[in-house]
């Protein structure tokens, strides 16, 4: 059954329709911003509220990219990637939060208003470095690939697989929530970061800031997508399929399985990482929650949704429950929690392929 | 009335507490008539200056008169008046002499200088002293212990040789150290360095500190005192952190038990534990609630509480395991997934039924306060219970598994599905016996956690880690490794408390045990052989 959950079989849904419906979808997206500056009484006009959202759940999509790469490919399933994310996010968040400079209420002319609060008299070393641009993005890929690096390094040479490795990324994930609860670790504690002003010189609350990153967000997952299907194309992805059905068998043939794995991993958490730095702008703020295990374990139900193995699938499930979410959070928010936790039930028992395996056939 | 009866309640029933009471203060009046010639005539000299007025208060104070007390008690609160007629008013305009009501024009406040606030607190001490009530003479005691001067010596004395309460006789004891401590005597200030030495509290150790300063000549005797003083505070915080890191390990050890029955034994991850032990937590709250209007079964409402978590809770596995997880067997990263998902269900039906704020579940009387050993440590009486609990589970199970019927087919299953099922066993009923049996022993940990924690919808997501933690570390399928887990990462999160803080901490155990999984990934207690490799 190997190869059959990476590419559609022969008579399903055929590939050169997924690439239209693809690139169909991409087109229409990358229109909403252009429509968003239409007149507000006409017909066509995007509110910013859908920007906005629209924007937020593309950073999600990549975020489900990244976890299909490492559980649907290479069937490492991290309950940590919100992990990552949030690592991404903060390190953004530091950027940003470093770039208020005296407009904060304190006014101070370099530390933040929640270091003014607590007493610090000047920037804690770590936070060095964050007033350039570059340098934080680099911090938003590196941490979390060299933390990914560290715990898979530690995992996969002790041959830690299935539940195991989950429940100890599910709980990497809930110590670094109680260590950014702290006051301080001088992340902002309880609240976090907010209250962004700008970013590149550009105010984050106007119609061009929202577009930028929109398109960022758009052109990054085109970019990550492009890259994991070459991946999972190239013969390294046909091994890490391989370790995910056999790893006994691929490591008795020969291949270095710990290597494999910590490769797609780390890359796995740094895409999640970039995917947390275009979040915060958008939504401009981030704060511990984001480390909660909870989130973690909603976003592989996306990927779960949507149908591992398949990167369209992770996509679809990205967009399909985060619209369900919104739609259902503001019609009936005592509902969501149901709908979630009935989403993780159905999807187990009936649906093992998530939405694309209802477009193509079952592998034989 | 017949005769009969009238011989058996010779008096009106007067509850003892109160009959011992009028004795006393029919006591106190019947003092001779001199302290009560003495008290009138000290009084008006409250009305005077400020010499008048210190001189009276020592007065007041010498005598053991209760009358003294609350009005040398109002003037310490600036709130006696005084009339241009030389009477005494309390609050509410109430003559002091006579307790009469009286006319209050032109009063005025009774000042105070610091001579005359002395005198009042020296005073206000020694009449507390002599006070019937030994809770109000302790306080007396500690706060002579607190202001210590060197007058306060026989005032001690005098006090500790009529007392006859030995906890009050205590504090007297310490408090009339202190003051010999600042006192001119050098014989008895070596005592008293001794004493303090050997009463081994933290105050002690400040006084001896205070005193080293004052007396260079005898800093090797207050040193050693010292240094006795750090050593048995050392000792009782090793024992209290000992008996924390204990409890928190009990209350994991709960929390564990029963994974390690469903993921140790039957291989299951349930995801929804935690949301077990919420239900357990809820069933108690419900029977304690059914309880509330009968008078004698509500202090009992605890105990009775514990078998209906452990059939809530295992229904509720039951239902769990043959309606959607008996599917998934052989598929672990789905099972996990799944019953995240129904966690998540429960967590929002129990939101939506209870309400989302924190229920109170009260401890029964005998439960509740502080349990003194000796040596100074005190013990909380519900976590020391939460400790007898947590072994009695662990026992419970283990003669579960070892001795029963069930246990044996459990086994059996466990060991070789396929054999077990051709001798006869069904082996559906025992994947569902077992899956609600552990899901019950959750509910059980429920129980427990009411005691010590809030009862919310989210009360088991704070646990559910630590007890996967737990499982993992101990070596999962072994009850022993259950036991050592739990206890050894609740001391060592105690232990590591004070030095880091409650949450790195956490995040210290979390690391060492990835650590530890490091050099032996199937945890402390592996199974070996063949049933290992599976």
């Amino acid at each position: 059954m190997s190869a059959s959950l990476a590419a559609p079989a022969p008579g399903g849904f055929g590939r050169m329709t997924l690439r239209l419906v693809l690139i169909g979808a991409v087109l229409v997206l990358a229109m909403l911003p252009a429509l968003n500056r239409l007149p507000a009484d006409s017909a066509l006009h995007v509110s910013d509220f859908i920007v906005t959202v629209t924007g937020k759940w593309i950073t999600y999509a990549i975020l489900a990219l990244a976890i299909d790469l490492a559980w649907g490919y290479a069937g490492i399933l991290s309950l940590g990637h919100g992990a990552f994310f949030a690592l991404g996010g903060y390190a953004i968040g530091m950027h940003l939060m470093r770039l208020i400079g005296p407009r904060g209420v304190y006014g101070h002319p370099t530390l933040p208003d929640f270091m003014v609060f607590l007493g610090y008299q000047e920037l804690p070393w770590y936070w060095l470095g964050f007033d350039h641009f570059p340098f934080a993005i680099l911090m938003a890929v590196a941490v979390p690939g060299l933390l990914a690096g560290v715990v898979g390094y530690l995992a996969f040479r002790s041959r830690i697989t299935g539940v195991y490795l989950s429940i100890i990324t599910q709980a990497l994930t809930y110590a670094l929530m109680l260590a950014f609860f702290r006051n301080d670790m001088g992340f902002g504690g309880n609240n976090g970061f907010t209250d962004f002003k700008e970013l590149l010189g550009m105010p984050l609350n106007t119609q061009a800031a929202r577009s930028a990153l929109f398109y960022a967000s758009l052109l990054l997952l085109l970019g990550a997508l492009w890259l994991c299907s070459s991946i999972t194309k190239s013969k390294l992805g046909r091994v890490l399929v391989a370790i995910r059905d056999a790893e006994s068998r691929v490591r008795f043939l020969g291949y270095d399985v710990t290597q494999h794995k910590l490769f797609v991993f780390v890359l796995s958490a740094m895409i999640a990482g970039l995917a947390g730095a275009l979040y915060v702008p958008q939504v401009g703020i981030i704060n511990p929650g984001e480390f909660s295990p909870g989130n973690s374990i909603e976003a592989v139900i996306w990927v779960a949704v949507g149908g591992r193995g398949t990167l369209v699938g992770a996509l679809l499930g990205a967009f399909s429950v985060n619209a369900l979410k919104t739609w259902l959070t503001t019609v009936a928010p005592g509902l969501w929690l149901f709908a979630l936790g009935g989403l993780f039930v159905a999807v187990t028992l009936f649906l093992p392929r998530g939405l694309i395996g209802l477009f193509s056939k079952a592998p034989k | 009335m017949a005769p009969g009866t009238a011989r058996r309640y010779p008096f009106p029933k007067v509850p003892m507490r109160q009959f011992l009471l009028a004795l006393g203060l029919l006591l106190w009046l019947a003092l001779p008539a001199r302290a009560q010639d003495a008290f009138t005539a000290a009084l008006p000299g409250l009305a005077g200056g400020f010499g008048d007025i210190a001189t009276s208060v020592e007065q007041l104070g010498a005598l053991a008169d209760p009358r003294a007390l609350p009005i040398l008690r109002v003037l310490q609160a600036g709130q006696l008046q005084k009339t241009a007629n030389g009477r005494l008013l309390l609050p509410g305009n109430i003559d002091a002499l006579t307790g009469q009501p009286a006319d209050a024009s032109g009063a005025e406040t009774v000042r105070l200088n610091n001579r005359v606030r002395q005198a009042l607190r020296g005073a206000l001490g020694r009449l507390q002293l002599a006070s019937p009530d030994a809770a109000e003479r302790g306080a007396a005691a500690e706060a002579i212990f607190r202001s210590r001067s060197a007058e306060d010596v026989p005032t001690l004395q005098a006090a500790i040789a009529r007392e006859t309460d030995a906890g009050v006789k205590a504090k007297l004891i310490l408090a009339l150290a202190a003051a010999q401590l600042v006192a001119s005597d050098e014989e008895a200030k070596r005592a008293a360095i001794a004493r303090l030495g050997a009463a081994g509290t933290v105050e002690a150790r400040a006084l001896l500190i205070e005193a080293r300063a004052a007396n260079p000549g005898m800093a090797a005797a207050i040193d050693a005192s010292i240094a006795n003083i750090d050593q048995s505070l050392a000792i009782r915080r090793a024992v209290e952190t000992l008996f924390q890191g204990l409890s928190l390990g009990s209350v994991l050890l709960l929390a564990a038990l029963g994974l390690a029955v469903t993921f140790g034994v039957m291989g299951v991850i349930n995801m929804a534990h935690g949301e077990f032990v919420m239900l357990g937590a809820y069933a108690t709250f419900m029977v304690q609630e059914a309880c509330r209007g009968i008078p004698w079964l509500a202090p009992w409402s605890l105990p009775l509480s514990v078998p209906a978590a452990f059939l809530l809770a295992a229904a509720a596995g039951a239902v769990l395991e043959r309606g959607l997880i008996r599917h998934l067997y052989g598929r672990p990263l789905e099972t996990l997934l799944m019953t995240f998902g129904v966690g998540m269900i429960l967590q929002q039906a129990v939101r939506l039924a209870f309400g989302a704020q924190n229920r109170e579940v009260a401890s029964p009387a005998w439960m509740q306060g502080t349990l003194m050993l000796p040596g100074g440590i005190s013990v909380t009486q519900n976590r020391l219970w939460i400790i007898v609990f947590g072994i009695a589970v662990l026992l419970l199970v283990i003669a579960a598994i070892r001795f029963t019927r069930f246990g044996l087919e459990m086994r059996a299953v466990v060991q070789n599905r396929r054999i077990a099922a051709t001798m006869g066993i069904r082996t559906g009923r025992v994947d569902a016996l077992t899956f609600a049996f552990g899901s019950g022993i959750a509910g059980m940990a429920g129980v427990a956690l009411s005691q010590i924690d809030n009862v919310s919808p989210n009360l088991g997501t704070g646990y559910i880690i630590d007890s996967f933690m737990v499982v993992v570390f101990g070596g999962v399928g072994s009850l022993a490794g259950t036991l050592v887990g739990a206890l050894t990462l609740g001391v060592v999160n105690k232990v590591l408390e004070p030095y880091a803080g409650a949450v790195l901490a956490k995040v210290f155990v979390l690391v060492a045990i990835m650590l530890f999984i490091q050099r032996r990934p199937r945890g402390l207690f592996a199974l070996k052989g063949r049933a290992a490799e599976s």
